[in-house]
């Protein structure tokens, strides 16, 4: 029907089926996300690191290309597990960044204009509803985490000596791991801070808070306590435990074990699922 | 008196297509926030097109609304919609109604036309069809010109009129309203009132108006549930009361008066005399032409007639001093 006839008709076309409909969340909130140049700009930025790497990997396989010019790369350069942990480092340090910028901005439209009845009144569930906001995020930082990370431990094995990659296969592993456990606690934490505070911009600044405060605080409880528990409130030391017990770097970070660090970030995305799941639903109930 | 709604709603025979499945039929529901029961036991069975629920703020309209949507969980009891129960089969329920909800609901940023697409689609309908929707929901409510605005930059009447939209945009089968015309203008408020009365007309559509304005439930609705304190006080079928209290007349004349009365007396009516007005209640088989054609006898000028019967504003004044 023409959109001049203004009578009401009903729907009577075919449905999408209902497990797809949070991919419409997705892609709203996708476009929502790069709606900003700015972002954007930084989001282009974010790609520099992982091609300057691919750069080195280049450069270290064409030794004979680069000694012409009087450069000794292999002296100073090797592609091993501490390449691939300093790689998550610096992305997941533009993810962090990433993050407190876009994340906030994924629920608090919604809360601020309690537009959440209107979603919810639909046949549409609360789970659908947080996992297609969080997959928008966790696509946009697994682009600049995990899956450069996997293409150049690709092009490393593609173009490295044959044993390369039967010695060093688990890397693949802990770059996705790693990757993972990062993009699971940014998106939980966002979402959940700009769902209790329905403001993004005091979201992305309590987001930031809970890093660097939290650290500050950990350290505080330990020397106060005279005890090591502070460190399970630091959530940056928590996932520097867990990188690098993932990528087998003999680095002394204090006493947390990984396991202890696999739980206490395995609770911090608990509690946050709880939060999110407290705080987004049609209506608050006041009891 | 959740009982008794019952009764009277017994008694009232619906259309054919709709006596099969009850648009809402609620079973003893309860719904308890802590230690404060908002709604108590509600018991009834609702299949009219339209029907209006009124209370005074506070009754329990919208916590109903919330719990048939099932936002809210009963802590006893169980209700339908169209046919369908809200603990087993809600997301069936959800595809069937479209809500307009009472608070402010939008997304800022978002235009109106991209914001409703998006609710589209949330309701199954593909990306194509879900925009042209859009388009046609947004011309029908009257805001076509302003349908690429953000809705952040909508007055209130206009965001009043986006919800509308969205409520529709997917073609549900019954309509929920909470307070459709709030804070709307004279002329808006018309306008809502004109778009629920043609959105009722599509013979498979159902409507709800939650409202505590009399007037807005009197104009759109042809079944009233008045709740007072989350229970049930009253029910009642406009529609049935409109045909029966067909039967009772004021006039207000001018003339031998006296004798007129005496007249209409002798023809079977019952009747009350004030001043230059007169009540009287139709006996069968009378009509309103004898009525003239006695004052035409006695040389008594009818200036005024009208069909006397509770209003809405009656009934439910009624109602709140049970």
């Amino acid at each position: 029907m023409a959109v001049y006839k203004r009578t009401y008709r009903r729907y009577t076309g075919e449905l999408t089926p209902v497990w797809s409909r949070f991919l419409i969340v997705y892609r709203y909130s996708r476009r929502a996300l790069l709606r900003s140049r700015l972002l954007t700009g930084f989001y282009v930025l974010c790609f520099f690191y992982p091609l300057f790497c691919a750069l080195e990997i280049y450069l270290l396989h064409n030794l004979d290309f680069v000694a012409k010019y009087g450069f000794d790369v292999g002296r100073f350069l090797s592609i091993d597990n501490k390449f691939f942990f300093y790689f998550i480092d610096v992305q997941g340090a533009l993810a962090f960044i990433l993050t407190a910028f876009t994340g906030p901005g994924l629920i608090s439209p919604d809360l601020a204009n309690g537009a959440l009845p209107l979603y919810f009144c639909r046949p549409f569930s609360r789970a659908e509803y947080i996992g297609g906001k969080m997959s928008a995020l966790a696509l946009l930082l697994s682009q600049i985490t995990w899956i450069p990370g996997l293409l150049l431990f690709a092009i490393q094995a593609s173009v490295g000596p044959r044993h390369w990659l039967g010695e060093n296969w688990w890397i693949a592993a802990s770059i996705v791991l790693a990757s993972w456990i990062w993009i699971a606690i940014l998106c939980l934490l966002s979402m959940a801070l700009s769902a209790w505070v329905k403001w993004r911009f005091v979201a992305g600044a309590l987001l930031l808070g809970v890093f660097f405060f939290g650290a500050g605080f950990g350290h505080a409880i330990n020397a106060v306590m005279r005890t090591d528990a502070g460190d399970l409130i630091d959530i940056s030391s928590l996932i520097a435990t867990v990188w690098t017990s993932l990528f087998r770097i003999p680095i002394e970070l204090g006493s947390t074990s990984a396991a202890e660090a696999w739980t206490a970030l395995l609770i911090v995305c608990g509690i946050c699922l709880f939060l999110l799941m407290r705080k987004v639903r049609a209506y608050e109930v006041i009891k | 008196m959740s009982t008794e709604a019952t009764a009277i709603s017994a008694d009232v025979e619906p259309s054919p297509a709709v006596a099969a499945k009850p648009v809402i039929d609620l079973q003893g529901v309860s719904v308890r926030f802590g230690q404060r029961d908002i709604l108590q036991n509600l018991t009834c069975t609702l299949s009219g097109k339209s029907i209006g629920l009124l209370g005074p703020n506070g009754a329990g309209k919208t916590t109903l609304i919330n719990t048939l949507l099932g936002f809210y969980k009963p802590v006893s009891g169980t209700a339908q919609i169209l046919g369908h129960d809200i603990h087993s089969d809600l997301k069936t329920i959800r595809s069937l109604v479209g809500y307009m909800p009472e608070n402010d609901a939008f997304i800022s940023k978002m235009s109106a036309v991209s914001f409703i697409r998006m609710l589209a689609e949330l309701s199954g309908l593909p990306s194509e069809a879900a925009l042209e929707r859009a388009h046609e929901a947004l011309f029908f409510v009257g805001l076509s010109e302003a349908r690429y605005r953000k809705l952040g930059t909508y007055s209130l009447g206009m965001k009043q009129m986006a919800k509308l939209a969205q409520a529709i945009v997917h073609g549900p089968r019954l309509v929920i309203l909470d307070e459709p015309t709030n804070g709307l203008d004279p002329v808006a408020r018309q306008r809502m009132v004109r778009l629920i009365r043609e959105i009722r007309s599509d013979p498979e559509m159902h409507v709800v108006v939650c409202s505590h304005l009399l007037r807005d439930v009197e104009d759109c609705c042809e079944e009233v549930l008045i709740l007072k304190q989350g229970r049930i006080v009253h029910y009642s079928n406009l529609e049935a009361e409109r045909r029966a209290n067909r039967r009772f007349l004021e006039l207000e004349i001018y003339g031998a008066n006296g004798d007129f009365a005496e007249a209409v007396e002798r023809l079977g009516c019952e009747c009350a005399i004030t001043a230059n007005r007169l009540k009287m209640v139709l006996a069968d088989g009378v009509e309103i032409r004898d009525i003239y054609g006695l004052a035409a006898e006695r040389d008594v000028r009818i200036r005024r007639l009208n069909f006397r019967r509770d209003t809405l504003e009656d009934i439910f004044l009624r109602a709140m001093e049970t």
